[in-house]
């Protein structure tokens, strides 16, 4: 049984749903998810493109695009229920409590200000400090975040810097007002593979010293087993597998996680290691009754095909969404 | 790359920018001096009938009308550029007199429909990007589709039938009563006639600038909105007035800016329909009456006017352009990374 946490969360995601409606009905693209982040601890999510990676982390910091909405479930902060606050409370708690890392460092800032004004602007906008103290603040950040000689670069334009050199000064406005919890929503995907490495160090450090928790969104395999403590594993908006990052990576459980470990080409791995899932995942229109793997599942049962399977506790906190894993069944 | 210094890609830009004006002025120069040689002959529309043809010939030659085509259009050219545009047909004064006293009326026409153009559209377009699907959004959208679609001179005997003519709250036609500032700058501003006088043909010629600002700055919002860094923006916890006014309408400004100078030019130039239709007395009338009679010299000043107003707003815009948007100006970050 997984020990039962001595404190709450920091994050609680509770049986989330997000929908979208359509003329041609109402579309579910995430289903039941629930998961916890704890303090200090970094998450990794990962899922093929589509399988609502991206979509977890804005229904928890409140940006979900209308008509997009979150349909039940419930998302808790540190205790506090934060999926139902007024839109100003929540307005406030975006940036001050909730941090987010965009994919694309070269559009995520406005070219029409310099830096030190998105970075003052964004400060002064969450504590109540003068306009040279922000000014302090943003070159201290920007010094933190590895911007050579900051305290010069800070009236440049976004234009002004290279892409890595940009997702640092990102890094920096998220984490401007010192937040508990930063979504990184792959934050390396569009950069220079040269300077990904850099980019999640300095996150995770800077992270790692203020005690922040880390949502990571990524493809990379790699940066997750490095990175992360724990990762989650999504399918067609559904929670798949979850559990501490070593032992998913090197046994998963779930079929659909060992199948996406096994499509990760390793430096070590040959081709034939190499398996790959036949079939793509479902639209959100077409998800098949039961598990929605079924139709590309290596192991599948007859009750697969018409029984959703819930998540099942496994040994050293691991959760996996499977019905092998039913222990009753097994048991019988 | 080589870097120059910041001066001089800013003066190369201004330099590019005024040879290609000159050369503009040059091509639109060369139509007004085309009007002169081939609509009418310039000696029937200076003599009288009793004029013999020795006469006639003997003043061919004076004017230099015999002369190669080249010296012909370079003599021209250089007395444009001096102002000076000959004697009108009609009136027999001055071309520049003429149009230098009908000017002021012109300008502050195009200028209050300008502002008002810029300033409704600008709000209405924000209004309605913003408030998406609500009626006030919805009814405004229906309302410039009319705007649009209705022809100008249409939309001024409405208005005039509307405030004129039923209401009589405004005038229907002229300027009021003016006032000189300085020597020659008549002034309509400055009296409440002719405050009154101006409202109708300026909502006349500013209604259909208003609708495409207003429309285009709704179609840019709505992209802006969409970007990146509007969503980080929000992500930051940046509250909505920061948002939609600080950093997305900067953005949708600065297309909006081009279009709007541009189109002051085009509100100039079409200032001649409101201005027969109201019977304001400004170029925009005294190039319609100069057509009906022919005359070549009014003609061809009003063309090079509309011309170098059209050059210098384009030359302004750039500029403008250049002074909001930090990419354009290649500066001393430029080379380093
Ligand atoms: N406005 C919308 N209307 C309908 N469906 C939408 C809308 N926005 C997103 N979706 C659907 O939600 C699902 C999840 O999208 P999401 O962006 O979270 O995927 P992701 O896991 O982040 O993928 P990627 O790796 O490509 O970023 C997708 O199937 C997408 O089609
Ligand atoms: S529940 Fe069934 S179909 Fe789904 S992953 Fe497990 S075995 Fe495969
Ligand atoms: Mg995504």
């Amino acid at each position: 049984m997984p020990a039962l946490a001595d404190k709450a969360p920091l994050l609680s995601v509770r049986d989330l749903v997000v929908e979208f409606p359509t003329r041609r009905g109402v579309l579910r693209a995430l289903d039941k998810v629930s998961f916890d982040i704890a303090e200090g601890e970094v998450l990794g999510m990962v899922g093929e493109s589509g399988a609502g990676k991206s979509l977890t982390g804005a229904a928890i910091i409140g940006l979900l695009e209308p008509p997009g909405r979150i349909a039940s479930g419930e998302v808790w902060l540190r205790g506090e229920r934060i999926d139902n606050l007024p839109r100003e409370r929540m307005r406030r708690l975006r940036g001050r409590r909730i941090g987010m890392v965009f994919q694309d460092p070269l559009t995520s800032l406005n070219p029409l200000y310099t830096v030190a004004r998105q970075l003052i602007e964004t400060i002064r906008t969450h504590m109540d400090v003068s306009d040279t103290e922000a000014r302090n603040r943003a070159v201290g950040l920007l010094d933190r975040v590895g911007i050579p000689a900051a305290a010069r670069r800070i009236d440049d334009y976004p234009h002004h810097f290279s892409g890595g050199m940009r997702q640092r000064v990102v890094i920096a406005l998220a984490l401007a007002a010192e937040p508990e919890l930063v979504i990184a929503d792959e934050p390396t995907t569009a950069l220079d593979v040269s300077v990904q490495a850099q980019i999640i160090d300095v996150l995770k450090e800077i992270c790692a010293e203020r005690g922040a928790s880390v949502m990571l969104i990524t493809h990379d395999m790699g940066v997750i087993a490095e990175t992360a403590d724990r990762v989650a594993v999504l399918y067609a908006g559904r929670l798949a597998e979850i559990g501490p990052v070593r032992d998913v990576i090197q046994r998963a459980e779930h079929p659909y996680t060992a199948g996406l470990m096994g499509s990760i080409p390793t430096l070590t791995q040959t081709a034939e290691r190499l398996t790959q899932i036949p079939g793509s995942m479902p639209r959100l229109d077409a998800i098949p009754k039961g598990c929605a793997f079924n139709p590309r599942c290596p192991r599948v049962l007859e009750r697969c095909r018409i029984e959703r399977p819930e998540l099942i506790a496994r040994e050293g906190g691991r959760q996996v969404a499977c019905w092998l894993y039913d222990r009753e069944a097994q048991d019988a | 790359m080589l870097t120059w210094g910041p001066g001089f890609t800013m003066i190369a830009f201004i330099l590019r920018r005024i040879v290609q004006s000159v050369m503009v002025m040059l091509t639109v120069a060369l139509v007004a001096f085309a009007l002169f040689r081939f609509v009418g002959d310039p000696i029937a529309s200076m003599v009288g009938q009793e004029t013999t043809l020795a006469e006639r010939a003997e003043l061919r030659e004076v004017l230099g009308l015999n002369d190669p085509f080249a010296i012909q259009f370079g003599r021209f050219v250089a007395r444009a550029a001096t102002g000076d545009f000959g004697i009108s047909y009609r009136l027999q004064q001055p071309v520049m007199e003429l149009i230098l006293s009908r000017l002021p009326a012109t300008l502050e026409l195009a200028l209050v429909s300008g502002v008002l153009a810029f300033v409704f559209g600008v709000g209405f377009g924000v209004y309605t990007a913003l408030r998406r699907g609500n009626w006030i959004s919805g009814s405004v959208m229906t309302a410039s589709l009319i705007g649009v679609s209705l022809p100008t001179f249409l939309i001024g005997v409405l208005l005039i039938w509307v405030f004129a003519v039923e209401l009589q709250w405004l005038p229907s036609f002229g300027r009021g009563e003016t006032v000189y500032i300085g020597d020659w700058w008549r002034t309509g501003l400055l009296t409440e006639s002719g405050r009154a006088s101006l409202i109708l043909p300026a909502i006349t010629l500013g209604l259909y600038q208003m609708t495409l600002i207003m429309r285009l700055v709704r179609a840019e919002m709505l992209e802006v909105l969409r970007t990146d860094y509007i969503k980080f923006a929000r992500a930051r916890g940046l509250s909505n007035r920061a948002v939609n006014f600080g950093h997305a309408l900067k953005n949708t400004l600065v297309p909006v800016i081009t279009i709007t100078g541009l189109q002051m030019g085009s509100i100039i130039a079409f200032s001649i329909i409101t201005e027969t239709v109201f019977q304001w007395p400004g170029v925009g009338a005294l190039f319609i009456r100069s057509v009906q009679f022919v005359d070549v010299p009014v003609m061809a000043a009003y063309l090079m006017l509309i011309a170098l107003v059209f050059v210098i707003i384009n030359l302004i815009v750039d500029l403008l352009y250049y002074a909001v948007d930090p990419r354009l100006r290649v500066d001393r970050a430029n080379a380093r990374h």
